[in-house]
């Protein structure tokens, strides 16, 4: 099943005639997903998420994005969000290896599914992932707010394609926006860690 | 300089694991028990009277804990407020609530009843100047020059106090049939020197320009979201700012408590790019809140209120008629600017652009005439390189207009008006006397970036079409004021034998907060492993620091460092003199000791020291302290006293001159003519920026500020609907900002390592300088592939070009401010 976007899932409300004021949308966003619901008729659901291989119960509101649940619910803040908007990929996490924005992602579509942060990419003893050590040889990022972004989007690319040139990598990496715009020693810390994931230590 | 061997290597920072394990927590990332969730009311309209607020049906929804209003945050002299009733930008906060859950704070905003004024607005500068064109503000629509301060005057300057200012019909006709030559009326502010009329006399050409240099939001990945809670009548504040120690007064101001009564917890700052200069007064919002509703308040800024409430760079519009003599040499420059501050301000970046365009291309004679208009769109501030940067974007076309006319080649007219050594910039200060650089070394920077890029191979192949494509070269110096001086260090040497040094500084991710403590530690000849930085909250006793804008930190902060660092080695050869005999200068240091010099074995390890130190007290260890550090480094020293050796200083340096740093960029861009796209191909900057302290650090961060620049060049804008004074340009999807896949495959950047001869450290700061070098350059590869009089704004989007290529002159709407 193909995870419901947030798009997907406004139009559906659209369509099925809820109303949402545009004003509101303008001004002052329809406010995140937090805490308890307001919406007479919605329903709490206690569910488990399969977060950094381990399953973790929580209760997750119907209209709740991951980004949400995984910030606000299970404590992981690695994740970041820069825009809650599908414009920076500050927020993005593997589900089933592939990189998605969490922001845009309803919590409840990947019930079951494996999802991997920023958090669950080193191993439980605490050693780092290839990718966590390219990244700290050459010193990729500055504020590093989009890091773990750009770090998960790169693992994830990185599954399909393990020997990019530096202009596949670039592509593979280009959802994800660095306003420190330190693009250029970003891809090379990338290339370093992709080096890593190949090396013998990996296999 | 030195002979230390951190300054001018790599090195992990202190932080990098926190981050790259997603550890590092950002203001967002903090929890407390309780914490309730802040939602801002924002003005949907630009200019307005709040005459009431019915917040009953808000309160009456379960769950809201707190509605905050202008009329309970704290007046600050007519400055800007974190909420308004009446607001001067579409966008601007008026009230806030706290509820159990954001969306519950969200339906409060929804159950508000507002009843506002409309109020006349105006977003474009010169509409606002144009006969009966409307005030941006009840009582002017004009910054005038800063007022003098009275004789005699104590405590804060005076608030400034917005002029009205029209223009004349005939100022506006005077266009000779150009409309977009930029009309200059009446100019509250001028100066000038030299003369004028003979430098355009003398001159064999004559060009006069104009340009329009857009604005953009700064747009930090982190937006600025913020935590508070009180514990014990203290306020808890976790917020994102570029500067740590220098924030905390400006937070207590917002909030109006003492500075005492604050602990500002910043460790980790997600960008700022000048946004975040000194925090960010809507920080008070969750403060009071939290403080009425007596719970922790978390705000979170979303993207799309970040690009109102976020800042943004001035806007200039620029006219520049400069006279070149025959070696393109700048006989007389005449510059008008016509600059947007926004609503709030007033800004200086025009005066920081006219003393930039006197000091980068030296003219013979100068005038600058300036006015500062107030407009009803999102407040700016300061954004890397405020005022050079635009003072490249108004001058570089000409320059290179004028090189192509007088058949120079772009270096060397730019190498022939290079600033050198001690440069002259600006106006006559009241002593008659211009002011001066530092040092320059823009003639040796020029010449390597030239070799380095193979500027001449380049030439011989720019401006040939290939098929439908087209190459152009370009090159700018970018300039930018790069330190400051006087500010306080700290630091102790502990029995276990380590260096704790206290940082001030914002943690940007620049390095410069961990930098500083490598230059005190070569002077201590202390291994790095054996240094820890202190940083990133002032609860942990912050020396007074500056600010981290004007890429001014690395110079200030090396300086005071190794002015602290020398008091505690000085402090290490008393005691061990003390101790061990002879005078404290028969001492040196070595190997984590402080030893006899030629008798290694006579000593005492700095363990030892320490202890010694603290046996002693007095001004050893922190009892006794300087009379002229900041009353700030005072009681934080107060609460470090005997934990050991204390090194703690003021940076007494002499500087002969004001620090600036150059940096020069080179581009060749590929315009495809069909489409109008154009392509950087590649990118080169040359840093003059004093000693290399961090080379990883400095080499991004040349790359990074060129990167802003090419932006600026290539895609970033604001766009302001006139008809309803809307911000369009919001979030990232209105304004793109650049992406990986818009730099060319490998940036290149160099810097010269010459250190500047008025800092002991000799290093300057380099965040800024790149920005105009990044900026200017594209521009004049673009101009060099298509023609000098292809456009006249920025960015140099696919229309501008197809447009112009078309109609074979400038087509686009030429006076616009944001387009």
């Amino acid at each position: 099943m193909d995870p419901v976007t947030r798009r997907a899932f406004i139009k559906g409300v659209i369509a099925a005639g809820a109303t949402a004021t545009s004003a509101a949308y303008l001004f002052r966003g329809p406010g995140a997903l937090l805490g308890q619901t307001s919406a007479p008729g919605s329903v709490e659901r206690l569910i488990t998420l399969n977060v950094n291989g381990q399953m973790r119960r929580v209760d997750v509101m119907k209209q709740e994005t991951l980004a949400m649940t995984l910030r606000y619910k299970l404590g992981l803040t690695g994740t970041k969000l820069g825009c809650d908007r599908a414009e920076c990929g500050a927020c993005t996490v593997l589900i089933d290896d592939v990189p998605h924005y969490s922001c845009s992602i309803l919590t409840h579509t990947v019930r079951s599914r494996p999802v991997v942060t920023i958090e669950g990419l080193a191993s439980a003893t605490g050693e780092l992932h290839a990718m966590q050590r390219g990244v700290l040889d050459e010193q990729g990022f500055q504020c590093a707010f989009c890091m773990p972004g750009f770090i998960m989007s790169a693992v994830g690319f990185l599954k399909v394609n393990p020997n990019p040139t530096r202009q596949e990598l670039a592509h593979g990496v280009s959802g994800n926006l660095c306003r420190c715009q330190d693009y250029d020693k970003i891809l090379t810390a990338l290339m370093k860690g992709a080096e890593y994931m190949r090396g013998p230590s990996n296999a | 300089m030195p002979d230390g061997k951190l300054i001018g290597t790599n090195y992990l920072p202190p932080d990098h694991i926190a981050k790259v394990t997603g550890r590092a927590k950002y203001a967002e990332d903090f929890r407390a028990d309780g914490m309730l969730f802040a939602k801002l009311l924002l003005s949907p309209m630009p200019h307005a009277r709040v005459r009431g607020i019915d917040t009953s049906a808000a309160l009456a929804i379960p769950g809201v804990k707190a509605i905050l209003t202008a009329d309970e945050v704290p007046d600050l002299n007519g400055a800007e407020k974190a909420l308004t009733n009446e607001p001067l930008y579409t966008g601007e906060p008026i009230l806030a609530v706290a509820a159990v859950s954001e969306e519950i704070a969200a339906s409060a905003i929804e159950a508000i009843q507002l009843d506002l004024e409309p109020l006349p607005f105006v977003v474009d500068p010169l509409d606002s100047l144009r006969p009966g064109g409307p005030n941006a503000r009840t009582n002017g629509n004009v910054w005038g020059a800063p007022r003098p301060p009275a004789p005699g005057a104590q405590g804060p300057a005076p608030a400034p106090v917005p002029e009205t200012v029209k223009w004349t019909d005939a100022d506006f006709a005077d266009d000779e049939g150009d409309p977009g030559r930029l009309p200059m009326g009446k100019a509250p502010e001028e100066w000038s020197f030299g003369d004028l009329d003979a430098g355009f006399k003398n001159a064999e050409l004559v060009l006069d320009e104009s340009f329009i240099v857009q604005s953009t939001g700064h747009h930090p990945m982190e937006t600025r979201s913020a935590m508070a809670y009180w514990q014990n009548g203290k306020l808890y504040l976790h917020a994102s700012t570029q500067s740590v120690a220098f924030t905390l007064a400006n937070v207590a101001r917002w909030v109006g408590v003492p500075p005492s009564d604050v602990v500002l917890i910043c460790e980790y700052t997600g960008g700022g790019f000048g946004s975040k200069g000194a925090g960010a007064v809507s920080s008070a919002i969750p403060a009071l809140l939290a403080k009425k509703a007596n719970a922790p308040v978390m705000m979170r800024i979303s993207r799309e209120e970040e690009s109102y409430i976020g800042r943004a760079r001035t806007n200039m519009s620029g006219r520049a008629r400069v006279g070149f003599a025959k070696d393109g040499r700048i006989t007389a420059l005449d510059l008008f600017i016509v600059q947007d501050s926004g609503a709030y301000g007033p800004m200086g970046d025009h005066r920081s652009a006219g003393n930039a365009a006197s000091l980068i291309y030296q003219p013979g004679a100068m005038r600058w005439r300036a006015i500062n208009v107030i407009t009803n769109t999102p407040p700016r501030t300061q954004q890397r390189s405020p005022g050079p940067m635009q003072a490249n974007g108004i001058m570089e076309p000409i320059v290179t207009k004028a090189a192509k006319r007088l058949g120079l080649d772009q270096v060397a007219i730019r190498r022939i008006n290079a600033p050198k050594g001690k440069a002259v910039y600006g106006p006559p200060g009241p002593n008659g006397v211009r002011p001066h650089a530092t040092s320059a070394f823009v003639t040796e920077a020029l010449d390597k970036g030239a070799q380095v890029f193979n500027w001449e191979e380049r030439k011989a192949r720019s401006g040939k079409r290939q098929g439908s494509k087209v190459r152009g070269i370009g090159v700018t110096v970018g300039p930018h004021g790069s330190g400051s001086i006087g500010w306080d260090a700290i630091m102790t040497l502990r029995p276990d034998g380590k260096l704790y040094v206290q940082s001030g500084v914002g943690n940007l991710g620049t390095h410069s907060v961990f930098d500083l403590a490598r230059a005190a530690a070569d002077v201590l000849a202390m291994p790095w492993e054996k240094v820890e930085v202190v940083w990133g909250n002032t609860g942990k006793h912050l020396p007074w620091t500056c600010l981290s804008v004007g890429s001014q930190t690395t110079h200030a902060m090396t300086r005071a460092n190794h002015a602290g660092a020398l008091d505690a080695k000085k402090k290490l050869q008393e005691v061990a003199a003390m101790d061990l005999g002879g005078s404290p200068d028969d001492y040196e240091l070595g190997n984590e000791r402080v030893y006899r010099r030629g008798n290694p074995g006579r000593g005492l390890s700095y363990t030892q020291a320490a202890r010694r130190a603290i046996e002693l007290g007095g001004r050893f260890d922190g009892h006794v302290v300087p009379d002229d550090v900041n009353q700030m480094t005072k009681t934080s020293a107060a609460a470090l006293v005997g934990l050991g050796l204390m090194g703690i200083a003021k940076d007494n340096f002499p500087r002969d001159g004001n620090t600036f740093s150059f940096v020069i960029g080179f581009a060749e861009v590929e315009v495809d003519v069909e489409t109008g796209k154009v392509t950087l191909v590649d990118y080169l900057s040359v840093g003059d920026v004093g000693t290399v302290v961090n080379p990883r650090s400095l080499i991004a961060q040349l790359n990074g500020g060129s990167c802003l620049g090419i932006a600026h060049a290539l895609c970033q804008k604001w766009v302001v609907d006139p008809q309803y004074g809307v911000t369009l340009a919001r979030r990232f999807h209105y304004n793109k900002p650049l992406t990986i896949l818009d730099i060319p495959n490998k940036l290149q950047a160099v810097a010269l390592d010459i250190a500047d001869p008025e800092t002991p450290v000799g290093a300057r700061g380099v965040g800024e300088p790149p920005v105009g070098a990044g900026y200017g350059a594209v521009l004049n590869a673009i101009a060099d592939a298509i023609g000098v009089d292809a456009f006249r704004r920025a960015p140099v989007t696919a229309d501008i070009v197809l447009m112009s290529l078309e109609h074979g002159r400038r087509m686009h709407e030429p006076l616009r401010a944001h387009l």
